[in-house]
């Protein structure tokens, strides 16, 4: 079994937000870049595939020279090789079209991305892949077992669970519980240093569409003070009349 | 061409936020000087989405779709869209929407814009403002294809009711085995309970409440409030709690009108993820606790105190407001 993992590079979820060149851009000064963690669980499920069911393990990434740290961090974990697409990630349709030429190309059998990146939070480039290259799909996965080229996965809903039986080839787009949060990995010196040495190529985009940018960004308006009270009769008044929510 | 919209339902009936991307949609159209048109799946009552300005619903019923299946739906709206001329298509961004809204956009060629907070800020171009950052920040964001898809955030631009006539039509579309490749086996689901997603109500615990058989009171409050019930990822990654039930930024997003935190401290993941909620009220017994900095309302003290009075008031508080 082929499996690609498409990897987003991100900012660390402790990150504060800010903006640039007036409000036009992403503030990356003092953030700390890391791998999209819906894409992590996905990369560490991977893992199990390749340690259990003998599977290779690639991942892609479509950015500047300056994620491979971060796909260097992939390799220590212990995928095989890394593609970099050699473009900026403009927006998730672009992405995609990406993506999709390299799998086209790479006959692989299942392609894990993550249910959508926590940066620009598109949710998109997973599905529109399974359009683009007519493949099954299955989103907000947290389960995921392969047998032969059957299928069996379970996608969260919303106040519940859906058990989905399908077939390779298949995109899934994932997030926790595909694997849980102790089994993820951080790359030990071994790893590191095998990392090293593995194949990152660098290719350079195909043609491709820009469907949305973004040409402004906001941060959220400043929150009032916290109104204390010390007594839950005061707080359900607050709530009935000020607030009106209950 | 009309303003198509995808109205969802479950169980024959249309879900709250079925009227809220009507009114949504309602809004484009009066804004382009167009109507909008609603395509429902397996609905009786489909006439109510005239109260929200539809003027026109296709009825889709067909028995291969009482289950939700993003290909098959996903295929059966784009026949909508062709049929209409539909430039601009409203979704809602419930976790089956965001399932299907990029499989419609591939076929598409359409730029879509998931988490719209608000009106379109301007039709020409065409530029919504949306969450990014996990709710950190927005962006203002324009789409450049010729069709073009919008995932309306739940709760945020509201229902508007304006009356208007809805014509109902039969509507066919061709779905064929090829839709079904990916097969529904089970579905396991809570059912008569409110969900985070579309719940007004969210009582959510956290490591403060020190384990999982402390969650009565928790389970006991939203039941007094008709609420859903979450947590924090902590309690969900020490297994307390199902991960279904983690809100944050690897979690569930909340847009509840109200969010009552007990013994959360608020992570910035955790306080990103439930921020379009509208009222936020913390009970902490740390006053330093970051999430009173971040909540409306608060009280300092120990949850298994003020947790059981708050139950006893607001159950006295529903029998004279009843």
């Amino acid at each position: 079994m082929k499996i690609l993992v498409c990897i987003s590079n991100v900012p660390d979820t402790t990150s504060k937000i800010n903006f640039t060149d007036g409000d036009t851009k992403f503030d990356t000064n003092g953030v700390q870049f890391v791998i999209n963690p819906n894409d992590e669980f996905g990369l560490t499920r991977a893992m199990w595939f390749k340690e259990k069911q003998g599977a290779t393990v690639h991942i892609a990434t479509v950015g500047s020279p300056s994620v491979e740290p971060t796909m260097r961090k992939a390799l220590a974990i212990g995928a095989d090789e890394a593609i970099r697409v050699n473009a900026e990630p403009t927006d998730g349709f672009f992405v995609a079209q990406q993506l999709a030429s390299i799998i086209k190309d790479g006959a692989y059998d299942l392609v894990i991305a993550g249910r959508e990146s926590i940066d620009y939070n598109g949710g998109m480039v997973p599905g529109i892949l399974s359009s683009l290259l007519n493949m099954n799909f299955i989103n907000t996965c947290i389960n995921l077992e392969i047998d032969g080229i059957n299928a069996t996965a379970i996608r969260e809903i919303d106040g519940g669970k859906e058990k989905i039986a399908t077939t390779l080839p298949l995109i899934i787009g994932g997030q926790k519980g595909l694997v849980q949060e102790s089994d993820l990995r951080i790359p030990n010196m071994r790893g590191i240093m095998m990392a090293r040495q593995k194949k990152l190529n660098v290719i350079e985009p195909v043609e491709a569409i820009q469907a949305t940018q973004d040409t402004k960004f906001e941060k959220p308006a400043a929150k009032g003070a916290v109104k204390l009270v010390t007594s839950v009769d005061e707080l359900v008044e607050l709530l009935h009349n000020e607030a009106k929510v209950i | 061409m009309s303003v198509l919209v995808y109205t969802e339902s479950e169980n024959g009936k249309f879900k709250k936020n079925a009227f809220e991307v009507a009114s949504y949609a309602h809004e484009i159209a009066k804004q382009m000087g167009t109507t909008a048109t609603a395509v429902s799946f397996n609905v009786s009552n489909n006439e109510i989405l005239g109260d929200y300005g539809i003027s026109k619903v296709l009825t889709i019923k067909n028995d291969t779709l009482s289950t939700f299946n993003a290909k098959a739906f996903s295929s059966s709206i784009n026949q909508a869209v062709e049929k209409e001329g539909a430039k601009i298509i409203i979704l809602s961004s419930s976790t089956d929407t965001k399932f299907l809204a990029p499989i419609l956009a591939g076929h598409l060629k359409a730029g879509y814009i998931p988490n719209v907070v608000a009106a379109p800020e301007s039709i020409s171009p065409f530029v919504v403002k949306r969450t990014t950052f996990s709710n950190k920040g927005f962006a203002f964001s324009e789409i450049n294809t010729t069709i073009k898809i919008v995932g309306v955030s739940n709760n945020s631009f509201g229902v508007a009711e304006n009356k208007v006539s809805a014509t109902i039509e039969n509507f066919n579309p061709t779905v064929t085995d090829a839709d079904f490749s990916t097969k529904s086996i089970e579905i396991d689901k809570v059912v008569g309970k409110a969900t985070i997603a579309d719940a007004d109500i969210v009582v959510s615990g956290g490591r403060g409440l020190k384990g999982p058989e402390n969650w009565g009171m928790i389970e006991e409050l939203a039941d007094v409030l008709g609420a859903a019930t979450a947590c924090s990822k902590p309690v969900s990654d020490l297994g307390w709690r199902p991960h279904g039930e983690h809100v944050g930024q690897t979690g569930k997003p909340v847009a509840s009108n109200l969010y009552i935190a007990i013994g959360i401290s608020g992570a910035i993941q955790h306080l990103a993820g439930v921020s379009s909620s509208k009222v936020k009220v913390v009970i902490n017994i740390d006053p330093e606790a970051p999430f009173f900095k971040a909540a409306d309302y608060g009280i300092v003290g120990d949850a298994f105190e003020v947790v059981p009075r708050l139950i006893e008031k607001l159950k006295e508080f529903k029998a004279q407001n009843a």
